[in-house]
This record gives structure tokens, sequence and C-alpha cells, in this order.
């Protein structure tokens, strides 16, 4: 067992999430840095899958009331430990990128929902939001022996490589050079359902409402406001708003380690 | 009949067809024959696919032609009657901005046969197509913060029934007991991109 004595700001479990329902209005979810959750696990010698902690931008405390093997990844790296009973880990706040992943081997165990152990902030599926006098189980989602990887580091700059499109034509001539050309500040009214971008505002060419339509997680929505919403795993599955670019799979992960008020860049 | 699709992303299809029936359709084939692909995502005139590797868009676009001419009559669709009381927060501001009695606006509502077009928003919110032109209304300028689970609401094209409770700038016409979206049903939306609705006052 793991008691959570501190879980501010925000502490979630996480893991795969729910890919394939949302033709039933079901978010993907999932860990927002994936990166650093599957590595997380593999440090641990978890199955892929294993459901861990993330942290959002400081934290948590845990004590751990029996021993384990235990890795920090994300915006803070701690290669696999072991863990005394009573033994307490607190992640002390961090300067540099927004989530940390807590893995321990074994994953923890919470009641899957529709397949997943994700809290999905928007649904409000999954485990509730961690809180201080949380028990949570330690899992048997044990793969292999613990991997022993190099660290990945986190760029200096947020940059974020996009594909243009697929409605480029709901936008004024030269929009998505606008978007590419300038940096863009993160709100603070960001989450895990989007992250929303604060600049000069990108402009429409039309005045129509575009019919709602499946969207992903990357995508850059662009509400009639002209400030776009760069959609994060808990997004809802269909969206009115022209998206006006969507970010490579390769760099998703990184969208989990922005921090509000700092800025990023989109590259074609 | 030629489709076509646009990329989204390096994951992602987005194929535009030519109304919601044509979306439900080749919804229904990508969903039992396309491989590689994690979700199947109906739109009012849209169906996103997601793959869990490249995009094989000349395999979707062709699976969406062969769907769309196949002529077999499509299997009938499901029937969900809703019983509905009718006595929501808008449904007297909805009278006086179509110019009809409250007991027109539910006569209206409860005549039309819906077809839920897509669900999205939330889990096992229908979008359903079919209302009554007469009853095509503007969203709420100010959306409420807490509309109830079960409320059985209107927009512009579209009647809905919100799955829980949740914000929401629809007009509420009144409440249903049916139970929309429960996870530990199978399957857990009531509601599937097709189906038939019907609202029964009581």
């Amino acid at each position: 067992m793991i008691e959570v004595l501190e879980s501010a700001p925000l502490t979630t479990v996480q893991d795969r999430g729910r890919p394939g329902l949302a033709h039933l209005g079901v978010p993907p979810s999932g860990a927002a840095d994936t990166r650093a959750y599957e590595l997380g696990n593999r440090l641990v010698g978890n199955r892929p899958g294993a459901a861990s902690l993330e942290a959002t931008l400081a934290g948590p405390k845990l004590r751990f009331v029996d021993a384990a093997l235990v890795a920090l990844t994300g915006a803070e790296h701690w290669p696999a430990f072991e863990v005394e009973p009573g033994d307490v880990l607190a992640v002390e706040p961090y300067a540099r990128g927004a989530r940390v992943y807590v893995s321990v081997r074994g994953g923890i165990d919470v009641a899957p929902v529709l397949g997943s152990r994700s809290t999905d902030l928007m649904s409000r599926l999954g485990p509730p939001i961690l809180g201080p006098g949380d028990m949570l189980r330690v899992g048997n989602d044990v793969g292999g022996a613990p991997e022993e990887l190099p660290e990945p580091r986190l760029p200096a700059e947020a940059v974020l490589r996009v594909l243009p499109g697929p409605r480029p034509d709901w936008f004024a001539p030269g929009a998505l050079e606008a978007l590419t050309s300038r940096p863009w500040r993160m709100s603070i009214s960001s989450n895990r359902v989007g992250i929303r971008l604060e600049g000069e505002p990108l402009e429409w060419s039309r005045r129509e409402e575009l019919r709602s339509e499946g969207i992903v997680t990357g995508a850059l929505q662009v509400p009639p406001n002209g400030q776009p919403i760069l959609l994060g795993p808990d997004h809802p599955t269909t969206g009115g708003y022209p998206v006006i670019a969507v970010v490579r799979s390769d760099d998703l992960w990184l969208m989990g380690q922005l921090r509000p008020g700092e800025s990023v860049r989109f590259a074609t | 009949m030629s489709v076509s699709a646009r990329a989204v992303g390096d994951r992602a299809l987005l194929l535009e067809l030519a109304g919601n029936e044509h979306a439900v359709k080749v919804a229904r084939r990508a969903r039992s024959e396309l491989v590689g692909v994690v979700d199947v995502v109906p739109g009012h005139e849209t169906v996103l696919l997601t793959f869990d590797a490249a995009v094989d868009a000349d395999g979707a676009i062709a699976l969406a032609e062969a769907a769309l001419a196949d002529d077999h009559a499509p299997p009938d669709p499901v029937l969900v009657e809703l019983p509905v009381t009718y006595d929501g927060p808008d449904l007297a501001e909805v009278a006086q901005l179509v110019s009809l009695s409250p007991e027109e606006v539910v006569a209206r509502h409860c005549a039309a046969t819906y077809t839920a077009g897509f669900l999205g928003f939330t889990p096992g919110f229908a979008y359903l197509l079919g209302l009554d032109e007469r009853l095509h209304v503007s969203r709420r300028a100010e959306p409420r913060t807490h509309v109830p689970g079960g409320t059985v609401a209107i927009a512009g094209v579209y009647s809905g029934v919100y799955p829980r409770e949740s914000p929401g700038g629809w007009r509420l016409l009144g409440r249903t007991d049916s139970v929309l979206f429960d996870a530990e049903r199978e399957p857990p939306a009531l509601l599937a991109a097709g189906d038939r609705v019907r609202f029964v006052a009581r």
C-alpha cells in the first residue's frame, strides 16, 4: 500500500487511456507525457500499460507502507530505487517541465473503468483526483526485469512540429505562417483537456459554423476569437471549431511538459 | 461515388461525405473491416479514422467508396423511445422565440423521429438529427454551468439529452429518467450513431 500525504496541485492515476471508444463520446485520456510514462514502466520492469501516478507542476508526497521499487520520470528523473516500509517520498517542486510520473513495480491497482485506470478530468471517468489520506494498492502488472535506460532530455525551447490541416481553407491567407512564425504563450487556464494559447489572433476566412467532426489529441483548434486551443488527452471526441494544424505523433509527449506562462513554438 | 479525404496529422484521416447517412454507413463498414484502425468517429458529415501506425488513406477511401456503392438494404435501425417530462426551464422561452405555444413545441418535439447522427461532447451524448425546422433556435448566449443529467434539450438543428450533469448552452425542454451512459453497462452508451429516437411525453 501507498499512502498519499500530499497531492497538490494535481495528482492523478494514468495509464494508456481509453483508445477505441471515441464513437461513444469517450475521450482517449491516458498519460499526458506518454514518453515519460512508458519509460517509467520500463525502468521498474512493469508490463506496458501498468498504471502510474501523474503529478502536475509539483508533488506528490507519498508514504510507502510496504517495500517497493520506484522510478520517477518526466520533469524529474530518478532511475529505479528501492523504498523501505515507512519511507516517505517527496517530489520537490521542479522548475522545468510540467509532469512527473511515479512508477511503482507492479503498477497502481485501482479499479479500471472501460478498460483503463486513467482519471479523465473532463468526463469524470476512472478514479477520482488523488487527495491526502488516499490509500493506493500496488498491483501485479510486472513484465520482467527492470531496464536500465538513458535519461531523456527536455529540450531547452519547446518546439512542436505540426502538419497543416485538416481545415486550412477555413483561415485567412497567411494564418498558418502566423501560427508557425511567432511564439505562443500557454495560458494558466490550461489543463489535460486543452492547452489554451495566447498570441496574435489567427483569423478565420469564413463566418459560417463548421459541422461537428471528430478531433484528435494534438489538434490546434481555433475558436472565433482566434486563440488556438491545443487539444490534450481528455479532449471531447468531436468539435465544431476548425483545426488549422495537428502536432506530429512523435512530438505529442512534449505537450505534457509545457508549463503555464511559458512560450511554445510550432514548426512545419 | 468518390470520397475526399483530409490528413489530420500523421495518424488520422478525415473522410468528407455527402451527409450523415453516408457518414454512418461508412463508419459501420470501417469499424468492421478496416485494418490498423484505432477509432472510427462519425461526425455530422465526416468520419474520422485514427490509426495505430501510418495512415492507410488509399485503403480507407476505397473502403468508403465500396460502402457507399453497396446497395444492400441496411439492417433495420434500432428504435429507442425516451419518456420525457416536459417541464424544462427554457420551454416557455423557446415557445416565445418560435411563436408557438409551449404545448405546440412539445407536440412538435414528440412528433419527429430522430436519428442519432454522431456522439461527442461528453460520453453518451448523441447529436440527434430530425428536429422540426420550426424548432431550430440558437444556443443560449450564456451557457449554464450546471445542467442536470437526463435533461432533454435543443440547439440549432439538433436535439439531445445530457447524459450527466455538465455545463451546457442548449435550450432545456424537459427531462428523462433513461440512462444515456453507464460505464458498467455493455454497451455503455444507450444510443449509437444510426439509431432512431422518439421522445414520448409523459
